[in-house]
């Protein structure tokens, strides 16, 4: 026990949710199978022209990781929630924004992470420019992270309401809008052969303010919903 | 100066150690806008313990959930040691357990487990370790059960042990003998009489006789 007691709460609130994350494996595939059934639906609605696909597809990509990180933002406080391990977490002595932040990480390296691991499998099968691939990968990177953060903020205001998951996408959805706007951007400069670090800075900006920002927001929002 | 400043403290600690006080002052609470009970004061010292009593639905997880300082009370303030619980949270937190009406506990864990993530969530000062906490509560067999293959009585046998390990001076309990069979009921009423005994405040919810031998009782009805 010669650990710094911060640390060890961090890593073992992430440890905890990795593990349920990996065992509760349908929670897990759902979010991903659905994303793949968006992304590869395009093609049949659209037809084979290829040009068109690879035209649309950074912007169906990135609706389409919205969409799921939505859907799977719901596991997040809410098991915790109904069996009181959150209300717990909650009277812990260690600041909230510490075990939020630990379920920020593990939410990412279970959803984020696969999403950008199967966007760039489907962008290789749809034949995206090498440039592209490029810039798509670096907006996934920086982007993820932020649908994390930013979720959590709002599922924490949300947990445990019936009816929630109506509520959570009004909230979030507005909120994704700028990060959807850069990261298609850049995508489709990359694919002309423009550069696209304006679009990065902009995306890094809005990550590093979700990091410091959203896990005091989730902490808070905690708070209010069990006040 | 500094020294003399860190030696008040530390004598100060062991002060409050020796004789905690929680006192609540005219709390009201309000829920679904229904007054469900105002005006309720009480002190508890070092040594004593608390029964709250009531029809259901009258407040008394409210009345806990305000103490934890989960929930605000409409009015009122609740105080440790001279200090409104809502302005030290985190000394509160160390001082204060609490095992509410669900047992905050996973059911994927086996109960060691669960008792790892509860010790990780406290800072470690010497509470008892999480194998002894399960074997005062006679479950020790249990340690390496997932808390799914468990019967309810046993969960909450596992989400009661969660106080020994925490090393908390104050007890919040939300009904702790529901489902739990004769024999645990007495090892409960044992190990909270062994609290009350070393020093230990309890604030407990139930409908069982609690009276201790020789532990200073309070009872609060709602009605």
């Amino acid at each position: 026990m010669h650990t710094n007691p911060l640390y060890n709460v961090f890593t073992t609130i992430l440890k905890r949710d990795l593990f349920f994350g990996i065992r509760r494996s349908g929670e897990l595939v759902n979010p991903l199978i659905f994303f793949l059934i968006v992304v590869t639906m395009f093609p049949f609605a659209l037809g084979t022209e290829s040009a068109l696909l690879r035209d649309i597809y950074p912007g169906v990509i990135w609706v389409a990781a919205l969409l799921s990180v939505t859907m799977s933002l719901d596991r997040m406080f809410n098991s915790d929630y109904e069996d009181g391990t959150l209300e717990q977490m909650l009277l812990s002595q260690h600041p909230t924004t510490f075990i939020a932040m630990a379920k920020i990480v593990a939410h990412w390296l279970l959803t984020g992470v696969p999403l950008i691991v199967a966007s760039m499998f489907l962008g290789l099968i749809f034949g995206l420019s090498y440039e592209s691939l490029q810039a798509m990968l670096v907006t996934l990177l920086l982007g993820t992270p932020v649908l994390s953060l930013v979720g959590s903020a709002a599922m924490a205001l949300t947990v445990g309401l019936r009816g929630g998951g109506m509520l959570l996408s009004l909230i979030i959805l507005p909120l994704y809008i700028p990060l959807l706007i850069f990261s298609v951007a850049a995508v489709s400069n990359a694919s002309q052969g423009l550069g696209f670090a304006g679009e990065i800075y902009f995306i890094s900006a809005i990550l590093v303010l979700s990091i410091t920002l959203a896990p005091f927001a989730t902490a808070l929002s905690l708070r209010i919903r069990f006040g | 100066m500094d020294l003399a400043a860190s030696e008040t403290n530390i004598f100060m600690n062991k002060e409050s150690r020796v004789n905690n006080l929680l006192v609540v002052r005219s709390l009201s609470c309000v829920r679904n806008e229904q007054l469900l009970f105002e005006e309720i004061s009480f002190k508890l010292s070092s040594g004593e313990v608390l029964q709250i009593e009531g029809a259901n639905g009258s407040g008394k997880t409210s009345l806990l959930r305000i103490l934890c300082g989960l929930a605000l009370p409409e009015e009122g303030k609740v105080s440790w040691n001279n200090q409104d619980i809502q302005n030290i949270r985190s000394q509160y937190a160390q001082d204060m357990h609490y095992v509410g009406h669900t047992n905050g506990i996973k059911a994927e864990l086996t109960s060691v487990e669960n008792l790892v993530v509860a010790q990780s969530l406290t800072i470690p000062r010497g509470g008892c370790s999480c194998e002894d906490a399960l074997a005062q509560l006679e479950i020790e067999e249990l340690a390496d059960v997932p808390v799914r293959k468990l019967s309810s009585g046993q969960r909450r046998r596992v989400a009661l042990s969660r106080l020994l390990i925490s090393e908390a001076r104050l007890w919040l309990m939300d009904e702790p003998f529901t489902s739990l069979d004769d024999s645990s009921r007495l090892l409960v009423k044992k190990i909270i009489e062994t609290h009350a005994k070393t020093g230990g405040l309890a604030v407990i919810v139930t409908h069982d006789p609690l009276e201790l031998p020789g532990v200073p009782f309070k009872k609060i009805t709602f009605n």
